[in-house]
């Protein structure tokens, strides 16, 4: 069992003048690979702060993070983002697109900062459009696309650069139930071609296609759960963790 | 290879950006714009009269020196050397005489006079008296014929050589030579025609005048007027130890004492160079003032449009950065933006600037636009652009991504 994710006592702390909120306050987790993990909880409860630190886009105030076994907690922003651009492939709620690049260019970028030959970058962008159905709208600007077929886009840059992990944070929160359906099963493949995935959502029905349920609470984990569903590979050997 | 696509990517987005905000950009650049028409307009100007000053100025000679009775832009009253003694034929001889360290010497005097061939006539074309000499120290093209001998220059014969303009404006398109025509009543023969040489700095034409034997010339004008005694010196590095040897030479020739005054000057192009260089100097100087403002305010322009352009695109920077970009790749960004906006506004500068140098060439001065004036312009625009660019792409590469993502 190949361990991506392990962080230990991660704590975020935000100061605000003489006030001290600690959004985070003490995450242990493991995630291995090719898991397909929910992460839930109610409003504040430190969802998305915890996926910008997995994600290397933003740093703890204290705690250590290891991610594919290289310690990151100690990383400047330079190194930081070299690991973004290598190991971990975002999703948002708002799809966050370049508005003046076509679908194409957009996934090609972030080739362009691994340095790829133009051909390369071509040719893999192709690719990875052709994986979420787009490969008739490669020449379109972001709007020019419906509010799906931009998420598919931002999936596609997501996955072009081959990362360990993909990264969504409520990707369908910006979507209809039907096309949030359509992404999530966008997902699920992934899941299933080998990809392991975490998934910020406040949906259950969104929660269910993952096989690993994460909830938060006030910066703290309340429970960790294998629901099995979608588990195909490490059926059942992950240990939940609790915090403390 | 990653540098190169950098640079590439930045550049195609800072022409987008330009695109999608062109007002905007050409108010900014209006600076730019300013200061780099004017740095050009005022380099082709000063390098067209450098030029024409070259072209002129050849005509007199670098290693030729002039003992006149006047010197060229001297210090002392008009009058002063007015009333000194007159360079005489004697003086001549004795320079010629004991000056070892010359190439060659030759005598001149002139004045203008009447000039007529068949039925046309010219009241006031300048008339030289020299001697055959005068060929090898002055050195100017004969284009057709050629220049009097000495046998010609000691007997006094009736013969001359024409400036371009004298031939033009008595001949057409007849071939001069052979020709008889009358100076001030007296015939002589053309033998030659000098080739077009211009105008001496704008003033005076070279081309408009009649050279000839200066013991005819004395025969009919007279010796009374004072002489030019023009002296080649081996070499221009050579000029300044001839010029002493000609002042003591002098000096000996007019018996005045070793450590005595001057009376006669000995010119040379130098006295015209430093003139010119100085009236040069104050154009360049004024020039390049009002040129560094412009870039400076143009630069402040440029600055500001940058730091509005990091704000509006927080939320670019921040998807950027989420997916790879560096620091570096952000500052090169908005640098190579603010190098792109100021190299555009240079090349509508250097745009304006061409046509505008012609109309400057046709109506004013002699202008000349050669390539190193139009790579020091965008070299300039370059330079403001990364002095704008540099604190705004600065800003933009240090934002942090996740509150760049978040800004709406
Ligand atoms: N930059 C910040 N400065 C101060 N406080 C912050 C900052 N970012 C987040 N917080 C606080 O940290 C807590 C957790 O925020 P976070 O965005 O992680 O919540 P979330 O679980 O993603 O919520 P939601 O479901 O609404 O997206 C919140 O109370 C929030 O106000
Ligand atoms: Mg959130």
């Amino acid at each position: 069992m190949e361990e991506i994710i392990k962080t230990k006592d991660i704590v975020k702390l935000y100061i605000m003048g003489v006030e001290e909120l600690y959004a985070l306050k003490a995450i242990t987790v493991t995630i291995n690979r090719n898991e397909y993990v929910a992460i839930m909880g109610p409003s504040g409860s430190g969802k998305s702060t915890l996926m910008n630190i997995i994600g290397c886009l933003d740093t703890p105030t204290s705690g250590h993070y290891e991610l594919n076994g290289q310690s990151v907690s100690e990383m400047d922003d330079n190194e930081l983002a070299q690991i973004r651009n290598r190991e971990i492939g975002f999703v948002f709620q708002t799809f966050n697109l370049l508005p003046r690049s076509n679908a194409l260019h957009n996934v090609e970028l972030p080739l362009i900062y691994s340095g790829m030959s133009k051909s390369k970058r071509i040719e893999l962008a192709e690719d990875a459009l052709l994986k979420v159905g787009l490969q008739d709208r490669m020449f379109h600007k972001p709007n020019e696309l419906s509010g799906g077929q931009r998420q598919r886009v931002a999936i596609a840059r997501a996955l072009v650069n081959n990362p360990s992990i993909i990264l969504a944070d409520e990707p369908t929160g910006n979507l209809d139930s039907k096309t949030g359906d359509e992404i999530m099963e966008l997902f699920d493949n992934l899941h299933q071609l080998g990809n392991t995935i975490i998934v910020v959502t406040h949906e259950d029905f969104i929660a269910e296609h993952a096989h690993r349920i994460v909830k938060l609470r006030d910066g703290l984990i309340e429970s960790d759960v294998i629901t099995g569903k979608g588990f195909k590979h490490n059926s059942g050997k992950t240990e939940a963790q609790l915090a403390n | 290879m990653k540098l190169f696509t950098e640079i590439k990517e930045a550049v195609i987005i800072s022409l987008n950006a330009i695109r999608a905000n062109k007002v905007r950009s050409f108010l900014a650049t209006l600076g730019i714009v300013i200061g780099i028409t004017t740095v050009t307009i005022l380099q082709t100007a000063i390098e067209g009269i450098n030029r024409a000053f070259e072209k002129s100025i050849a005509a007199v000679g670098a290693d030729v020196l002039y003992v006149q009775k006047f010197e060229w832009f001297g210090k002392e009253d008009w009058q002063v050397y007015r009333n000194r003694r007159d360079i005489k034929w004697n003086e001549y001889e004795y320079v010629l005489g004991n000056l070892q360290g010359a190439e060659s010497v030759c005598p001149t005097v002139g004045n203008v006079t009447t000039v007529t061939y068949q039925d046309f006539s010219s009241e006031s074309i300048p008339v030289f008296g020299t001697t055959d000499e005068y060929q090898r120290t002055m050195g100017l093209d004969v284009a057709e014929g050629r220049f009097f001998t000495r046998r010609e220059s000691d007997g006094g014969w009736p013969v001359c050589v024409i400036g371009y303009d004298i031939k033009d404006a008595f001949f057409h398109d007849i071939n001069p030579l052979g020709k008889v025509i009358q100076i001030n009543g007296h015939n002589f023969k053309v033998i030659g025609v000098y080739d077009k040489m211009g105008s001496m700095l704008g003033l005076f034409s070279l081309d408009n005048r009649i050279v000839v034997p200066i013991k005819k010339y004395f025969k009919i004008f007279g010796t009374r007027r004072s002489l030019t005694i023009h002296v080649k010196a081996p070499s221009v590095d050579a000029l300044d130890d001839t010029k002493e040897e000609v002042r003591a030479v002098m000096k000996r020739a007019r018996r005045i004492p070793v450590g005595g005054k001057d009376d006669f000057g000995v010119n040379q192009q130098e006295a015209f160079k430093q003139t010119y260089e100085s009236l040069t100097g104050l154009i360049k100087t004024i020039g390049t003032a009002i040129t560094m403002l412009s870039l400076v305010v143009g630069s402040i322009g440029i600055a500001n449009i940058m730091f509005v352009s990091v704000k509006e695109r927080t939320k670019e920077i921040g998807i950027r950065k989420a997916i790879g970009a560096k620091r570096p790749t952000i500052l090169l960004q908005f640098l190579i933006e603010s190098i792109t906006i100021c190299i555009v506004g240079g090349m509508v500068g250097l745009f304006i600037a061409f046509p505008l140098s012609l109309i400057i060439d046709a109506f004013l001065l002699p202008t000349a636009m050669p390539l190193w004036v139009v790579v020091l312009a965008l070299f300039i625009s370059a330079l403001a652009g990364v002095f704008a660019g540099f604190f705004p792409a600065w800003t933009a590469s240090k934002l942090d991504p996740v509150d760049a993502l978040r800004y709406e």
